[in-house]
Protein backbone atom coordinates (compact mmCIF):
# COMPACT_ATOMS: atom_id res chain seq x y z
CA UNK A 1 0.00 0.00 0.00
CA UNK A 2 1.25 3.75 -0.07
CA UNK A 3 1.51 5.88 2.84
CA UNK A 4 -1.06 8.89 1.01
CA UNK A 5 -3.44 10.41 3.93
CA UNK A 6 -6.93 10.52 2.44
CA UNK A 7 -8.82 13.10 1.49
CA UNK A 8 -6.57 13.90 -1.34
CA UNK A 9 -7.41 16.39 -3.69
CA UNK A 10 -8.07 15.48 -7.54
CA UNK A 11 -4.87 17.14 -9.83
CA UNK A 12 -5.71 19.99 -11.12
CA UNK A 13 -6.10 19.48 -15.19
CA UNK A 14 -4.43 21.75 -18.01
CA UNK A 15 -5.24 22.60 -21.39
CA UNK A 16 -4.08 19.59 -23.67
CA UNK A 17 -2.19 22.20 -25.75
CA UNK A 18 -1.45 22.65 -29.32
CA UNK A 19 0.61 19.69 -29.69
CA UNK A 20 -1.75 16.66 -27.65
CA UNK A 21 -0.97 14.50 -31.50
CA UNK A 22 2.52 13.76 -30.56
CA UNK A 23 1.64 11.87 -27.30
CA UNK A 24 -2.00 10.63 -28.09
CA UNK A 25 -2.26 10.15 -32.11
CA UNK A 26 1.48 10.18 -32.80
CA UNK A 27 0.88 8.35 -36.18
CA UNK A 28 -2.53 10.30 -37.17
CA UNK A 29 -0.38 13.12 -37.57
CA UNK A 30 2.45 11.43 -39.18
CA UNK A 31 5.39 11.20 -36.16
CA UNK A 32 5.58 7.66 -36.48
CA UNK A 33 7.77 6.39 -33.90
CA UNK A 34 7.18 3.10 -31.40
CA UNK A 35 4.16 2.67 -31.11
CA UNK A 36 2.51 0.26 -33.78
CA UNK A 37 -0.97 1.59 -33.62
CA UNK A 38 -2.23 4.62 -32.23
CA UNK A 39 -4.40 3.69 -28.78
CA UNK A 40 -7.89 4.36 -29.70
CA UNK A 41 -7.64 4.35 -34.02
CA UNK A 42 -10.29 1.17 -34.21
CA UNK A 43 -13.14 0.45 -31.90
CA UNK A 44 -14.14 -2.36 -34.14
CA UNK A 45 -12.74 -5.78 -36.21
CA UNK A 46 -14.56 -8.04 -38.25
CA UNK A 47 -16.01 -10.38 -36.07
CA UNK A 48 -17.50 -6.78 -33.85
CA UNK A 49 -21.36 -7.92 -33.19
CA UNK A 50 -24.22 -5.21 -33.87
CA UNK A 51 -24.81 -2.77 -36.86
CA UNK A 52 -22.19 -0.78 -38.46
CA UNK A 53 -22.34 3.37 -37.89
CA UNK A 54 -19.78 6.15 -38.56
CA UNK A 55 -20.14 8.94 -36.64
CA UNK A 56 -18.06 12.24 -38.46
CA UNK A 57 -18.17 15.74 -36.93
CA UNK A 58 -16.43 18.95 -36.01
CA UNK A 59 -15.97 20.78 -32.49
CA UNK A 60 -16.29 24.23 -33.49
CA UNK A 61 -15.67 27.61 -31.75
CA UNK A 62 -17.38 30.88 -31.03
CA UNK A 63 -15.98 32.41 -34.46
CA UNK A 64 -17.77 29.52 -36.27
CA UNK A 65 -14.60 28.29 -36.69
CA UNK A 66 -13.79 24.41 -36.87
CA UNK A 67 -10.83 23.43 -34.36
CA UNK A 68 -8.13 21.65 -36.06
CA UNK A 69 -6.28 20.75 -33.08
CA UNK A 70 -8.94 19.18 -31.36
CA UNK A 71 -8.83 15.49 -29.93
CA UNK A 72 -11.68 13.64 -29.43
CA UNK A 73 -11.96 10.57 -27.16
CA UNK A 74 -15.53 8.23 -26.92
CA UNK A 75 -16.79 5.57 -24.61
CA UNK A 76 -19.80 3.70 -24.95
CA UNK A 77 -21.66 0.54 -24.82
CA UNK A 78 -21.51 -2.49 -27.35
CA UNK A 79 -24.45 -3.59 -29.12
CA UNK A 80 -26.20 -5.47 -26.02
CA UNK A 81 -25.86 -2.35 -23.99
CA UNK A 82 -22.90 -3.64 -22.07
CA UNK A 83 -19.17 -2.02 -21.49
CA UNK A 84 -16.14 -3.58 -21.97
CA UNK A 85 -14.68 -3.18 -18.70
CA UNK A 86 -13.64 -5.07 -15.72
CA UNK A 87 -15.85 -2.36 -13.68
CA UNK A 88 -19.46 -4.20 -16.14
CA UNK A 89 -21.28 -6.57 -13.80
CA UNK A 90 -24.00 -7.15 -16.05
CA UNK A 91 -22.77 -9.75 -18.10
CA UNK A 92 -19.63 -9.89 -20.43
CA UNK A 93 -19.18 -7.29 -23.31
CA UNK A 94 -18.55 -8.26 -27.05
CA UNK A 95 -14.43 -9.49 -26.70
CA UNK A 96 -14.32 -7.96 -30.41
CA UNK A 97 -15.80 -4.55 -29.38
CA UNK A 98 -13.31 -1.72 -27.92
CA UNK A 99 -15.89 0.49 -26.71
CA UNK A 100 -13.55 3.28 -26.60
CA UNK A 101 -12.14 5.35 -29.75
CA UNK A 102 -9.77 8.48 -30.17
CA UNK A 103 -9.20 10.47 -33.09
CA UNK A 104 -7.30 13.49 -33.79
CA UNK A 105 -9.35 16.50 -35.93
CA UNK A 106 -8.21 17.04 -39.39
CA UNK A 107 -5.28 19.59 -39.05
CA UNK A 108 -6.95 21.10 -42.93
CA UNK A 109 -10.24 20.46 -42.04
CA UNK A 110 -11.47 19.68 -38.39
CA UNK A 111 -13.12 17.00 -39.13
CA UNK A 112 -13.26 13.59 -36.99
CA UNK A 113 -14.50 10.34 -37.88
CA UNK A 114 -15.57 7.04 -35.59
CA UNK A 115 -15.87 3.53 -36.82
CA UNK A 116 -18.29 1.91 -34.78
CA UNK A 117 -21.65 0.47 -33.77
CA UNK A 118 -24.62 1.07 -32.48
CA UNK A 119 -24.69 1.18 -28.96
CA UNK A 120 -27.63 -1.00 -26.89
CA UNK A 121 -29.48 0.71 -24.54
CA UNK A 122 -27.97 1.10 -20.81
CA UNK A 123 -29.86 1.44 -17.42
CA UNK A 124 -29.53 5.02 -15.64
CA UNK A 125 -30.13 4.60 -11.71
CA UNK A 126 -32.45 2.00 -11.04
CA UNK A 127 -34.07 0.19 -13.71
CA UNK A 128 -34.94 3.24 -16.29
CA UNK A 129 -33.15 3.16 -19.29
CA UNK A 130 -30.97 5.73 -21.30
CA UNK A 131 -31.63 5.97 -24.97
CA UNK A 132 -28.53 4.55 -26.87
CA UNK A 133 -25.70 7.43 -27.02
CA UNK A 134 -21.86 7.90 -26.85
CA UNK A 135 -20.10 9.87 -24.41
CA UNK A 136 -17.54 12.32 -25.62
CA UNK A 137 -15.09 14.09 -24.24
CA UNK A 138 -13.33 16.81 -26.02
CA UNK A 139 -9.71 18.07 -25.46
CA UNK A 140 -7.51 20.76 -27.39
CA UNK A 141 -5.61 23.93 -26.52
CA UNK A 142 -7.50 26.71 -25.19
CA UNK A 143 -9.74 24.10 -23.19
CA UNK A 144 -8.75 23.92 -19.76
CA UNK A 145 -10.96 21.29 -18.19
CA UNK A 146 -11.53 18.38 -20.84
CA UNK A 147 -15.16 18.48 -22.11
CA UNK A 148 -18.05 15.90 -21.54
CA UNK A 149 -20.92 15.17 -23.86
CA UNK A 150 -22.78 12.67 -25.35
CA UNK A 151 -24.44 12.22 -28.77
CA UNK A 152 -27.83 10.38 -29.29
CA UNK A 153 -29.60 9.25 -33.00
CA UNK A 154 -31.97 10.96 -34.34
CA UNK A 155 -33.43 8.31 -35.56
CA UNK A 156 -34.38 6.96 -31.41
CA UNK A 157 -36.86 9.66 -30.99
CA UNK A 158 -39.22 7.23 -28.36
CA UNK A 159 -35.88 6.15 -26.64
CA UNK A 160 -34.33 9.85 -26.28
CA UNK A 161 -37.86 11.31 -25.34
CA UNK A 162 -38.05 9.43 -22.24
CA UNK A 163 -34.17 9.43 -21.91
CA UNK A 164 -33.39 10.29 -18.06
CA UNK A 165 -30.55 12.62 -18.98
CA UNK A 166 -31.96 14.35 -21.83
CA UNK A 167 -35.11 15.05 -19.50
CA UNK A 168 -32.94 17.05 -17.06
CA UNK A 169 -32.17 19.63 -19.78
CA UNK A 170 -33.55 23.44 -19.26
CA UNK A 171 -34.16 24.71 -21.36
CA UNK A 172 -35.63 22.40 -23.65
CA UNK A 173 -34.27 22.94 -26.82
CA UNK A 174 -30.98 22.69 -26.17
CA UNK A 175 -31.30 18.90 -26.24
CA UNK A 176 -31.16 19.33 -29.65
CA UNK A 177 -27.86 20.00 -29.45
CA UNK A 178 -26.84 15.94 -28.10
CA UNK A 179 -28.53 14.82 -31.57
CA UNK A 180 -26.72 14.06 -34.34
CA UNK A 181 -27.92 14.25 -37.72
CA UNK A 182 -28.09 11.77 -40.41
CA UNK A 183 -29.13 8.53 -40.79
CA UNK A 184 -28.27 4.82 -40.06
CA UNK A 185 -25.57 3.91 -40.83
CA UNK A 186 -23.45 7.49 -40.88
CA UNK A 187 -24.16 10.38 -38.59
CA UNK A 188 -23.02 13.63 -38.23
CA UNK A 189 -22.19 15.32 -34.51
CA UNK A 190 -20.64 18.83 -34.51
CA UNK A 191 -19.78 19.77 -31.36
CA UNK A 192 -20.17 23.66 -30.94
CA UNK A 193 -17.99 25.16 -28.34
CA UNK A 194 -19.73 28.58 -27.70
CA UNK A 195 -22.63 30.62 -29.29
CA UNK A 196 -26.11 30.50 -30.16
CA UNK A 197 -26.24 26.64 -30.60
CA UNK A 198 -23.55 26.03 -27.55
CA UNK A 199 -23.41 22.39 -27.13
CA UNK A 200 -24.57 20.89 -23.67
CA UNK A 201 -21.57 19.89 -21.75
CA UNK A 202 -21.49 17.72 -18.35
CA UNK A 203 -20.41 17.70 -14.91
CA UNK A 204 -20.40 14.06 -14.57
CA UNK B 1 -6.49 -5.80 -7.64
CA UNK B 2 -10.35 -4.73 -7.59
CA UNK B 3 -11.88 -1.40 -7.56
CA UNK B 4 -15.37 -1.15 -6.56
CA UNK B 5 -17.64 0.87 -9.46
CA UNK B 6 -18.94 3.16 -6.69
CA UNK B 7 -19.98 7.11 -8.39
CA UNK B 8 -17.40 9.49 -8.17
CA UNK B 9 -16.89 12.69 -5.82
CA UNK B 10 -18.60 15.74 -7.43
CA UNK B 11 -15.42 16.85 -8.98
CA UNK B 12 -14.22 20.69 -7.35
CA UNK B 13 -14.27 23.47 -10.22
CA UNK B 14 -12.80 25.86 -8.11
CA UNK B 15 -9.68 23.67 -8.05
CA UNK B 16 -9.55 23.11 -11.58
CA UNK B 17 -8.84 26.21 -14.08
CA UNK B 18 -12.19 28.04 -15.08
CA UNK B 19 -13.04 27.24 -19.04
CA UNK B 20 -12.95 31.16 -19.53
CA UNK B 21 -9.87 32.21 -18.20
CA UNK B 22 -9.24 35.36 -20.37
CA UNK B 23 -5.38 35.52 -19.53
CA UNK B 24 -4.73 32.31 -21.86
CA UNK B 25 -6.56 34.25 -24.74
CA UNK B 26 -6.97 31.33 -26.62
CA UNK B 27 -9.60 30.02 -24.08
CA UNK B 28 -11.97 33.10 -24.93
CA UNK B 29 -13.35 31.18 -28.37
CA UNK B 30 -13.40 28.15 -26.63
CA UNK B 31 -14.97 28.24 -23.39
CA UNK B 32 -18.60 27.14 -23.34
CA UNK B 33 -20.52 30.16 -21.73
CA UNK B 34 -23.18 28.15 -19.86
CA UNK B 35 -23.47 26.54 -17.06
CA UNK B 36 -22.57 22.58 -16.65
CA UNK B 37 -25.12 20.32 -16.47
CA UNK B 38 -24.76 17.83 -13.21
CA UNK B 39 -25.61 14.15 -13.87
CA UNK B 40 -24.60 11.53 -11.25
CA UNK B 41 -22.41 8.94 -12.08
CA UNK B 42 -23.52 6.72 -14.35
CA UNK B 43 -22.72 3.42 -15.75
CA UNK B 44 -21.21 5.18 -18.55
CA UNK B 45 -19.02 7.63 -16.42
CA UNK B 46 -17.83 4.89 -13.28
CA UNK B 47 -16.94 2.02 -16.04
CA UNK B 48 -13.88 3.04 -18.71
CA UNK B 49 -10.98 1.10 -21.08
CA UNK B 50 -8.52 -0.78 -19.91
CA UNK B 51 -5.38 -1.40 -21.92
CA UNK B 52 -3.24 -4.55 -21.42
CA UNK B 53 0.32 -4.56 -21.12
CA UNK B 54 0.76 -6.17 -24.61
CA UNK B 55 0.20 -2.59 -26.42
CA UNK B 56 3.19 -1.13 -24.50
CA UNK B 57 6.63 -1.58 -26.17
CA UNK B 58 9.77 -1.86 -24.31
CA UNK B 59 10.94 1.21 -24.65
CA UNK B 60 7.80 3.00 -24.61
CA UNK B 61 8.54 4.41 -21.11
CA UNK B 62 11.86 5.56 -22.28
CA UNK B 63 12.08 8.80 -24.13
CA UNK B 64 15.64 8.75 -24.34
CA UNK B 65 15.44 5.54 -26.30
CA UNK B 66 12.72 4.91 -28.20
CA UNK B 67 13.21 7.77 -30.84
CA UNK B 68 17.15 7.50 -30.73
CA UNK B 69 19.09 6.16 -33.79
CA UNK B 70 20.76 3.01 -32.99
CA UNK B 71 23.98 3.85 -31.16
CA UNK B 72 23.06 7.61 -30.57
CA UNK B 73 21.48 9.87 -27.65
CA UNK B 74 19.10 13.15 -27.44
CA UNK B 75 20.58 16.03 -26.58
CA UNK B 76 20.16 17.62 -22.45
CA UNK B 77 19.70 16.50 -18.86
CA UNK B 78 18.78 13.34 -18.69
CA UNK B 79 15.79 12.60 -15.78
CA UNK B 80 13.64 10.28 -14.17
CA UNK B 81 10.19 11.02 -13.72
CA UNK B 82 8.01 9.01 -11.70
CA UNK B 83 5.36 8.69 -9.03
CA UNK B 84 1.86 6.76 -8.13
CA UNK B 85 -1.26 7.32 -9.83
CA UNK B 86 -3.79 7.07 -6.93
CA UNK B 87 -7.01 8.56 -6.17
CA UNK B 88 -8.54 11.11 -3.93
CA UNK B 89 -8.95 7.95 -1.38
CA UNK B 90 -5.19 7.21 -1.44
CA UNK B 91 -5.94 4.24 -3.11
CA UNK B 92 -3.33 3.08 -5.93
CA UNK B 93 -5.03 2.87 -9.33
CA UNK B 94 -3.37 0.47 -10.85
CA UNK B 95 -2.68 -0.99 -14.47
CA UNK B 96 -3.77 2.31 -15.85
CA UNK B 97 -2.29 3.95 -18.98
CA UNK B 98 -0.52 7.12 -18.75
CA UNK B 99 0.69 8.61 -21.50
CA UNK B 100 3.24 12.08 -21.34
CA UNK B 101 4.39 14.64 -24.37
CA UNK B 102 7.16 17.53 -24.22
CA UNK B 103 9.73 19.49 -26.01
CA UNK B 104 12.80 18.54 -26.38
CA UNK B 105 15.70 20.20 -24.26
CA UNK B 106 15.57 23.41 -26.55
CA UNK B 107 12.25 23.81 -25.84
CA UNK B 108 11.13 22.75 -29.80
CA UNK B 109 8.16 20.07 -30.16
CA UNK B 110 8.11 17.54 -32.85
CA UNK B 111 5.51 18.49 -34.67
CA UNK B 112 4.75 20.40 -38.24
CA UNK B 113 3.03 23.25 -36.54
CA UNK B 114 5.57 24.40 -34.56
CA UNK B 115 7.80 26.33 -35.73
CA UNK B 116 10.30 27.51 -32.65
CA UNK B 117 13.52 28.21 -34.52
CA UNK B 118 15.47 25.85 -31.82
CA UNK B 119 16.33 22.70 -33.81
CA UNK B 120 14.31 19.13 -33.52
CA UNK B 121 16.88 16.66 -31.91
CA UNK B 122 16.78 13.87 -34.20
CA UNK B 123 17.14 11.36 -31.55
CA UNK B 124 13.77 12.66 -29.41
CA UNK B 125 10.54 12.33 -30.06
CA UNK B 126 9.35 13.46 -26.98
CA UNK B 127 6.61 10.97 -26.28
CA UNK B 128 5.75 8.01 -24.10
CA UNK B 129 3.58 5.86 -22.18
CA UNK B 130 3.29 3.14 -19.64
CA UNK B 131 0.84 1.46 -17.13
CA UNK B 132 1.03 2.05 -13.67
CA UNK B 133 2.26 -1.35 -11.85
CA UNK B 134 0.17 -3.03 -9.47
CA UNK B 135 0.80 -0.24 -6.28
CA UNK B 136 -0.12 2.52 -8.85
CA UNK B 137 3.44 3.39 -9.84
CA UNK B 138 4.86 4.36 -12.78
CA UNK B 139 8.17 5.64 -14.30
CA UNK B 140 9.92 7.54 -17.48
CA UNK B 141 13.28 8.15 -18.36
CA UNK B 142 13.09 11.47 -20.68
CA UNK B 143 15.62 14.34 -21.43
CA UNK B 144 14.44 17.48 -19.42
CA UNK B 145 12.32 19.50 -21.42
CA UNK B 146 13.38 23.40 -22.68
CA UNK B 147 11.30 26.21 -21.96
CA UNK B 148 9.62 28.01 -24.74
CA UNK B 149 8.12 30.86 -26.31
CA UNK B 150 4.41 31.02 -27.63
CA UNK B 151 2.13 34.01 -28.78
CA UNK B 152 -0.29 34.97 -26.36
CA UNK B 153 1.06 38.15 -24.51
CA UNK B 154 3.83 39.87 -26.25
CA UNK B 155 6.33 37.87 -24.43
CA UNK B 156 5.03 34.39 -23.13
CA UNK B 157 7.88 31.60 -21.84
CA UNK B 158 6.26 28.08 -21.45
CA UNK B 159 8.33 26.97 -18.03
CA UNK B 160 9.63 23.68 -18.30
CA UNK B 161 6.76 20.78 -18.89
CA UNK B 162 5.83 17.58 -19.55
CA UNK B 163 2.24 17.08 -20.71
CA UNK B 164 0.52 14.14 -19.24
CA UNK B 165 -2.55 11.98 -19.98
CA UNK B 166 -4.32 9.41 -17.48
CA UNK B 167 -7.44 7.50 -17.73
CA UNK B 168 -8.09 5.74 -14.56
CA UNK B 169 -10.94 2.68 -14.03
CA UNK B 170 -13.89 5.11 -15.05
CA UNK B 171 -14.35 7.75 -18.41
CA UNK B 172 -15.37 10.13 -15.73
CA UNK B 173 -11.91 10.12 -13.95
CA UNK B 174 -10.40 11.26 -17.67
CA UNK B 175 -7.58 13.77 -16.65
CA UNK B 176 -4.77 15.47 -19.29
CA UNK B 177 -2.38 17.76 -17.43
CA UNK B 178 1.08 19.56 -17.15
CA UNK B 179 3.33 18.93 -15.18
CA UNK B 180 6.57 21.19 -13.92
CA UNK B 181 9.39 21.53 -12.20
CA UNK B 182 10.32 22.44 -8.61
CA UNK B 183 12.17 25.64 -8.44
CA UNK B 184 11.19 27.08 -12.06
CA UNK B 185 10.68 31.26 -11.88
CA UNK B 186 8.56 30.47 -15.34
CA UNK B 187 5.73 28.76 -13.64
CA UNK B 188 4.62 31.69 -11.85
CA UNK B 189 4.45 33.78 -14.77
CA UNK B 190 2.91 31.79 -16.79
CA UNK B 191 -0.61 32.56 -17.96
CA UNK B 192 -1.34 28.99 -18.68
CA UNK B 193 -0.34 28.15 -15.16
CA UNK B 194 -2.17 31.17 -13.76
CA UNK B 195 -5.41 29.55 -14.76
CA UNK B 196 -5.53 27.63 -12.22
CA UNK B 197 -5.67 30.22 -8.93
CA UNK B 198 -4.89 28.57 -6.08
CA UNK B 199 -1.62 28.38 -5.30
CA UNK B 200 -1.61 24.96 -3.85
CA UNK B 201 -2.82 23.62 -7.24
CA UNK B 202 -0.24 24.55 -8.99
CA UNK B 203 1.91 23.06 -6.81
CA UNK B 204 0.27 19.32 -7.08
CA UNK B 205 1.30 19.43 -10.47
CA UNK B 206 5.17 20.67 -9.65
CA UNK B 207 7.34 17.72 -9.40
CA UNK B 208 9.99 17.72 -6.84
CA UNK B 209 13.53 16.96 -7.12
CA UNK B 210 13.97 13.25 -6.01
CA UNK B 211 17.52 12.69 -5.23
CA UNK B 212 16.92 9.05 -3.71
CA UNK B 213 16.19 7.90 -6.87
CA UNK B 214 18.74 9.81 -9.02
CA UNK B 215 21.29 7.25 -10.95
CA UNK B 216 24.52 8.74 -9.70
CA UNK B 217 26.52 9.86 -12.77
CA UNK B 218 23.59 9.64 -15.28
CA UNK B 219 20.17 10.64 -14.56
CA UNK B 220 18.58 13.21 -12.08
CA UNK B 221 15.15 12.20 -10.46
CA UNK B 222 12.13 13.75 -10.51
CA UNK B 223 8.91 13.01 -8.77
CA UNK B 224 5.24 13.39 -9.02
CA UNK B 225 2.18 11.80 -7.76
CA UNK B 226 -1.33 12.28 -9.78
CA UNK B 227 -4.69 11.92 -8.08
CA UNK B 228 -7.54 11.14 -9.92
CA UNK B 229 -11.12 11.43 -8.87
CA UNK B 230 -12.42 9.03 -6.00
CA UNK B 231 -15.28 6.91 -5.52
CA UNK B 232 -18.21 6.83 -2.98
CA UNK B 233 -18.31 3.53 -1.37
CA UNK B 234 -20.58 0.76 -2.79
CA UNK B 235 -20.78 -1.24 0.66
CA UNK B 236 -24.09 0.34 1.68
CA UNK B 237 -25.73 0.86 -1.91
CA UNK B 238 -27.02 -2.16 -2.52
CA UNK B 239 -30.65 -0.85 -1.20
CA UNK B 240 -33.77 -0.23 -3.76
CA UNK B 241 -32.84 3.40 -5.06
CA UNK B 242 -35.35 5.83 -3.51
CA UNK B 243 -34.45 8.94 -5.77
FE1 LIG C 1 3.60 22.27 -24.16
Amino acid sequence: MVPFPGNLKESPSQTAGPYVHIGCTPNAVGIGGPYGEDAGARLVNDKTKGDRISITGRVIDGANAPLRDAMIEIWQADADGLFNSPLEKRGAADTNFRGWGRQAADGESGQFRFETVMPGQVPFAADRMQAPHAQFWIVARGINLGLHTRMYFPDEADANAADPVLQRIEPRWRVATLIASGARPNYTFDIRLQGENETVFFDV
Amino acid sequence: MTQDAGAFFPRDLAWHPKAYAPEYKTSVLRSPSRALVSLPSTLGDTTGPVFGQNMIGELDNDLILNFARPGELPIGERIILHGHVIDENAKPVPRTLVEIWQANSGGRYRHKKDGYLAPLDPNFGGFGRTLTDDDGRFRFRTIKPGPYPWPNNANDWRPSHIHFSVFGSGFAQRLISQLYFEGDPHIRLCPIVNTIKDPAAIEQLTAKLDMNNTIPMDARAYRLDIVLRGRRSTMFENRPEGN
